[in-house]
């Protein structure tokens, strides 16, 4: 190692120092949030001491560190791959221990793992050999040349991605459309899939907000919560079906949209962003206080399922003069049936959303806002009203929002302020953001990835939300322009053009 | 109108403006030198909380928490180093490699920050209430009516009073130093002070440090004037900050302390004459006529767009 090290342009003692900064820092901030905890007794607080997390934090962080200093130098591909193999089982130790107070110094939990049982020693293996290839294979290489910017493999997926947009769109399509199909038997496969759904019908929405009229909307889900809300109130108030609510739902959500956009759409892009998180919360707030109207903190339940198109019942006891849905196709009854609807309704929904934001982008409306995007003042030279295709893209946006919320409703069958809390909206614009603004299919990617995962990983219980923001930030300092940046205008001069820029694309 | 309940709002609302103000200065200094909204900075708030509160429990079982001034001495100064280590270091994690980036990716990486630590803190502390003993009792009877008595309790004495220092040594720090030479020279063209021999990066991690410096105070005052804190106090508190800041005129750093106070008097009487319920309703109200009318805030001054 100290051979390696002389060869590089930092010497030593630099290193070192380095290296002590950081680990003086990660005392700092470990020594208390995670070296003390504060306990709950009936006298008070107590405190109970954790130094084995604090140590693991500062030796993580040195590991890491001096991998980072590897990597910097170029220093042997081995040595940094075997140094972040450490940061990660010190970091997964230290996830283990974090609520259990164990004080054994000689036998840490990623020991216990490898030689607990078969089972246990074979995901140890497993677990430090994936992170061990996946740190080999993506670190620098030893004095290689820069490879060619278009050699790269992420350019070449991106060009490939370019050049074949349709019909990537149209695989995911039908894959979407047989999933039930392949997974029809299984409840819960049936159901991450709507979840996903709907997130990628409210990231499409949003898209039209944020991707093509580059509007920054930090409140999105009050319109969610309006269209949900239209959806209960209508349907239990006036006894309303789905069907006729689904409209009404959005054009409320719209309406909103409209009365919010209009004094505030003048605003520039932060103070834009930080009203409509204002007006979220405000609808949350009056949702939760206006107990007469909304139910208060109870929320609305029992709200009615849709039926099917009118026809038909899903129920098991079908109410009086209706008839179910397994007579009118002759199938034995099956809980799964309204499941699989449900799942091809939001599909419609969602798809429904994709196709018209895409016959948008290419009508004036649609052009004003990517032109708004990338220049207000030459739009406003060129004599298009700013404040009135902006409303235009919010209200939009807003009633597409307000689709998704009926839907959501009625799936649930139960709704309350709970759901439409700000990290919702968060989520949503991470998934616009991640997705690479304006691109339709970089939404079904992040969506999959930030809210299929997470679910799948449920068990991980209060682990999923701290992994899911050091996620967000990890993929930001990764891949700042999105996981498909794609933010060249739909239309050029020359189309041949497209091939070239997106030749040039990082 | 009954003056010794107005008076009392007036003192309340005052109180829990500075401590909004504190705050609300974080948000304004990072939003005037790099442009961007600090998400996570409600989070270093609440962090600040808990280690004012970790400090405490600290000094209670060592058997000096008898000696008042010492431990609330000792409370501040460890809460105020060790958040000030947490500002600089989300500013080093997560917005530092994307400066430059387009605006955007800042923002969702703030987000994602806050969301790291407020999920940070409810797993290693726990995501119950913490309760807080009170440590300064007592007060002043100001005036004495029928039906009403007006106090000044000594611990508002003490916010109001600490939160006024510390607006006094910053505004010299920022006006007298080189580091405040240098801020404000960042703020205005940062390639051009880097090309005159600012240290802009490390200017930049400063703004963050002096930021979280502030709000770890406004956590600490938060945990003895309150009495309660959980992991989730930062988001609100936070977003009422926000307020406050553009409220005063974002990049301004009276008009911070100047939104904060506003912002508290609006609770305060809100709360006190109208429903309890509704008045973070009346805050972002307040916001979004602002806005309308004068979006550069009370203090700041009108943004010329240039091509």
């Amino acid at each position: 190692m100290s051979a390696a090290l002389a060869s590089s342009r930092t010497n030593g003692s630099e290193v070192v120092k380095e290296l002590a900064f950081f680990a003086v820092i990660a005392l700092l901030m470990s020594v208390m949030l995670l070296g003390v905890e504060t306990v709950d007794r009936p006298t008070g607080l107590e405190l109970a001491v954790r130094w084995d997390l604090v140590l693991i934090a500062i030796g993580s962080t040195v590991i890491g560190r001096l991998g980072l200093i590897f990597r910097r130098e170029s220093i042997s591909r081995l040595w940094q791959a075997v140094l972040i193999t450490v940061t990660a089982v010190a970091v997964f130790e230290m996830f283990v221990r974090f609520r259990e107070l164990d004080d054994r110094w000689v036998s840490p939990v990623v020991l216990d793992m490898a030689f607990g049982s078969v089972v246990s020693t074979i995901l140890a293996i497993a677990f430090v050999v994936i992170v061990f290839a996946t740190a080999y294979f993506t670190m620098k290489v030893q004095g290689a040349v820069e490879v060619d910017q278009s050699k790269k493999l992420s350019a070449k997926i991106q060009l490939t991605y370019r050049s074949n947009t349709k019909k990537i769109g149209l695989i995911g399509i039908v894959f979407f459309f047989i999933f039930p199909l392949l997974f029809g038997d299984d409840r819960s496969a049936i159901d991450l899939a709507t979840l996903v759904m709907i997130y990628i019908m409210l990231g499409w929405g949003l898209n039209i907000v944020v991707g093509l009229a580059g509007l920054l909307d930090l409140g999105y889900v009050a319109f969610y919560a309006v269209g949900a809300y239209s959806y209960a109130l209508l349907s239990q108030n006036f006894d309303l079906s789905f069907w006729l609510c689904l409209p009404l739902a959005g054009i409320f959500a719209a309406s909103f949209g409209i009365i919010l956009g209009f004094p505030v759409l003048r605003l520039r892009g932060d103070y834009l962003a930080i009203v409509t998180l204002g007006f979220g919360e405000i609808i949350r707030v009056v949702l939760i206080n206006w107990y007469d109207f909304t139910g208060g903190p109870d929320g609305i339940s029992s709200i009615e399922r849709p039926s099917f198109f009118g026809l038909a019942d899903f129920s098991r006891r079908v109410p009086e003069g209706a008839v179910s849905f397994g007579d009118l196709f002759g199938l034995d009854y099956s809980s799964m049936h309204r499941l699989i609807f449900l799942y091809y309704l939001i599909l419609v929904l969602a798809l429904v959303t994709n196709f018209v934001t895409l016959r948008l982008r290419k009508l004036p409306i649609g052009r004003a806002w990517e032109a708004l995007r990338e220049d207000e003042i030459a739009c406003r030279s060129l004599g298009i009203n700013p404040t009135n295709t902006k409303l235009s893209a919010f209200a939009i946006g807003a009633m597409f929002g307000g689709f998704a919320g009926a839907f959501f409703a009625t799936r649930q069958g139960f709704i309350s302020p709970e759901s439409f809390t700000f990290l919702e909206s968060a989520v949503i614009l991470a998934i616009v953001v991640l997705g690479g603004m304006g691109s339709q299919i970089g939404v079904v990617l992040a969506a999959i990835v930030m809210i299929g995962f997470p679910e799948m990983f449920r068990e991980l219980a209060e682990y999923r939300m701290l992994i899911f923001g050091a996620g967000i930030v990890a993929i930001m300092l990764w891949r700042p322009r999105g996981l498909l940046s794609f933010r060249d205008p739909t239309i050029l001069l020359n189309m041949s053009q497209k091939e070239k820029v997106a030749g040039e694309i990082k | 109108m009954d003056w010794a309940y107005f008076l009392q709002q007036l003192i309340n609302g005052l109180t829990l403006g500075a401590i909004y103000g504190l705050i609300a200065i974080g948000y304004t200094m990072v939003y005037g030198i790099i442009g961007m909204i600090n998400f996570a900075h409600g989070e270093i708030y609440m962090i600040g909380a808990f280690h004012s509160l970790i400090t405490f429990l600290i000094c209670q079982a060592a058997g000096i928490s008898g000696i008042l001034p010492l431990t609330l001495l000792l409370m501040l100064f460890v809460s105020m180093v060790l958040t000030s280590i947490y500002g600089w270091g989300v500013e080093r994690v997560a917005y530092r490699p994307l400066r430059g980036s387009f605006r955007l990716a800042a923002l969702i990486s703030a987000i994602g920050m806050s969301i790291f630590l407020q999920n940070f803190v409810q797993i290693s502390q726990g995501a119950r209430v913490k309760p807080m003993q009170p440590l300064v009792e007592g007060g002043i009877t100001l005036m004495e009516s029928a039906n009403f008595d007006v106090q000044l309790s000594y611990m508002q004495i003490v916010i109001i009073v600490l939160t006024f220092v510390l607006m006094v040594v910053f505004s010299l720090l920022i006006a007298k130093t080189s580091l405040g030479r240098a801020q404000r020279a960042c703020e205005q063209d940062r390639t051009m002070a880097g090309l005159l021999g600012v240290n802009v990066d490390r200017t930049i991690s400063t703004t963050f440090v002096m930021g979280a410096a502030l709000a770890s105070v406004a956590g600490m005052m938060v945990t003895l004037y309150y009495g309660v804190i959980d992991f989730y106090i930062g988001f609100l508190a936070g977003v009422k900050a926000f307020t406050a800041a553009v409220l005063g005129g974002i990049g301004s750093l009276p008009g911070a302390m100047l939104g904060g106070l506003l912002i508290g008097l609006i609770e305060a009487f809100w709360s006190g004459y109208l429903t309890i319920e509704y008045k973070d309703v009346a805050t972002f109200g307040i916001l979004v006529l602002v806005l309308i009318f004068r979006p550069w805030g009370l203090l700041g001054k009108p943004e010329v767009e240039k091509v």
